[in-house]
């Protein structure tokens, strides 16, 4: 990185609020989805019953979420009718819609592993060491094994996205422990490290996501001063360079590209846009002065 | 665990750097993964066993079936009318994020409509229980029938009073001790749901009659009988109490 200060030139260029528009509605989603499954146990107002692994809409609407439901498939059980509605419900938003918004837009570990991130880059650490991000990709029918050979929904005893939301609404436990050590792992032992290494369960929406709609796109990629503010905030960085710097489409269709945005707010020559996957006209001699 | 066997059998020089690393990077990462699924596995093995005071909500599943279909969401907690439901928190011995319930804290009142088990999405709690006597949480046990106040000569009957289906599930027995005094035991009969309400009203500090897992107090007797009984036509809770002829048991 230069001496130039990340996010200086988005913010010289287009303002504060279109820097950090798309990391603002991301944060009110999170807050919107913590509050709807907060709201009742808090003050009574039943928006969201239950938890994240399955809950009712408003007291009608069954949500379940399809990894939990596939890990309880693997270990022998046939969920009941209503389970299986919502997962499928559940699933056809995130396989159409983006598999990994679930990460970037509802997901109650991604503020402490964004907090990480930014922390660690505030703070200059570069210790550490770099993973495959195949891991997790590994670590998927790892634990789908092991839900199989146990009888049992393994990941769950340990899974802190769940067990977040879950904590949250029934009481914590030693969970705030288990997320402290995300929060440190991510922060002193691997960048972006569970999200973007580890998590089995953005593996699974990853691979939902795989031909979902909702995408960006590099479409002015020929104005890119290479100041690599992009890359600095992804949480994913790998799925940037074959649509910015590649010949093909502009559009990222890396099925890990959480769809942030974050991309989208600090590129200060508006480079990036959100759009649908099949949106891959090119704006080309758009290099501005 | 998963491929790591990948990696073999391909000729080295075949393969440019950038495959190389990446074919050794995906056998990596499977071995890790592998190391991973069994440390979970090793983790499972030991978080899973249930403590006999915690008891499931009714209809649920056998212990090893429950454990693959509850997904932790917490539902039948929410349906609960009373504090009884709770979900395990993280590191507190019982299986994380799963419900159960303290017959000593909190007993089953045994809703007739069992809104728990109407809550759960998945079939954890069965969806087969429509009556709520049929529920087998449990069974009471008299866990240490020295300290039991009745079995001491005194008039206590509180667990037999608190029973909801009293003189089905628990019955006084006449009791002749050597020595020629008369006393009552508190006898638990087929009958018993496991709600916990004996358990909560008994009176000595740490309570003697306790409602243990069915599993562990019956084994698979539990569900062989219950498995007769449904082919006879003939559910323990429906029937009325057999008062025992005054026949001294001696242990």
């Amino acid at each position: 990185m230069s001496a130039r200060p990340f996010l200086a030139d988005a913010l010289a260029r287009k303002g504060r609020w279109l820097s950090y528009r798309w990391l603002i509605l991301r944060r009110l989603s999170q807050c919107l989805v913590l509050a709807g499954f907060l709201a009742g146990p808090c003050c009574g107002v039943w928006i969201l019953e239950g938890d994240l692994a399955s809950s009712l809409l408003l007291g009608q609407l069954p949500l379940a979420d399809p990894f939990t439901f596939v890990q309880s498939l693997a270990a022998g059980h046939s969920p009941a009718p209503r389970a299986m509605l919502g997962a499928a419900l559940v699933a056809a938003g995130y396989l159409l819609v983006g598999g990994r918004l679930f990460c970037a837009w509802a997901c109650p570990i991604n503020p402490v592993t964004d907090l990480a991130g930014w922390l660690r880059r505030r703070l200059g650490i570069k210790s550490g060491f770099m993973p495959s991000r195949h891991f997790r990709l590994a670590l998927l029918p790892a634990c789908l094994l092991a839900a199989w050979l146990t009888g049992s929904l393994a990941w769950e005893y340990v899974n802190p996205v769940t067990g977040l939301m879950r904590g949250l609404a029934f009481g914590m436990g030693w969970t705030g422990g288990l997320v402290g050590a995300i929060f440190l792992f991510d922060l002193f032992v691997v960048q972006r490290g569970w999200c973007g290494h580890v998590c089995p369960m953005g593996a699974f929406y990853g691979l939902l996501g795989k031909s979902a709609v909702l995408r960006v796109s590099a479409s002015r990629r020929s104005a890119c001063t290479d100041c690599m503010d992009c890359f600095t905030a992804c949480p994913e960085p790998q799925v940037i360079r074959p649509a910015l710097k590649g010949k093909g489409t502009p559009v990222i269709l890396d099925s890990n590209c959480t769809t942030c945005g974050r991309c989208v707010d600090v590129c200060g020559e508006k480079v990036f846009h959100l759009t649908h996957r099949l949106d891959r006209k090119l704006d080309e001699d758009v290099r501005s002065a | 665990m998963d491929d790591s066997g990948k990696h073999g059998g391909t000729s080295r020089s075949f393969l440019d750097a950038g495959r190389r690393k990446f074919l050794l990077q995906g056998a990596g990462s499977a071995c890790a993964a592998g190391v991973a699924g069994l440390g979970l596995m090793a983790h499972v093995q030991r978080a899973r066993a249930l403590p006999s005071q915690a008891l499931r909500p009714p209809g649920a599943l056998p212990e090893a079936d429950f454990d693959a279909a509850c997904v932790r969401c917490g539902l039948c907690v929410r349906a609960c009318p009373f504090t009884t439901l709770n979900l395990a928190p993280a590191g507190g011995g019982i299986p994380v994020g799963t419900p159960y319930f303290e017959a000593r804290s909190v007993p089953c009142e045994m809703c007739t409509d069992i809104p728990c088990k109407a809550a759960c999405p998945t079939g954890a709690l069965a969806p087969g229980l429509d009556d709520i006597a049929q529920a087998r949480m449990g069974v009471a046990v008299l866990a240490d029938p020295e300290r039991c106040l009745s079995l001491q000569g005194m008039r206590c009957d509180a667990c037999f009073q608190a029973c909801p289906l009293k003189g089905k599930a628990i019955t006084m027995e006449r009791l002749h001790k050597p020595g020629g005094m008369t006393v009552f035991i508190p006898s638990v009969h087929a009958a018993c749901t496991g709600c916990g309400k004996c358990e909560h009203d008994c009176v000595p500090q740490v309570a003697v009659i306790r409602v243990m897992p069915a599993a562990q107090v019956r084994g698979e007797l539990e569900r062989g009988r219950r498995r007769s009984e449904a082919a006879l036509g003939m559910p323990p809770a429906d029937s009325p109490a057999v008062s025992a002829p005054p026949r001294p048991k001696t242990r």
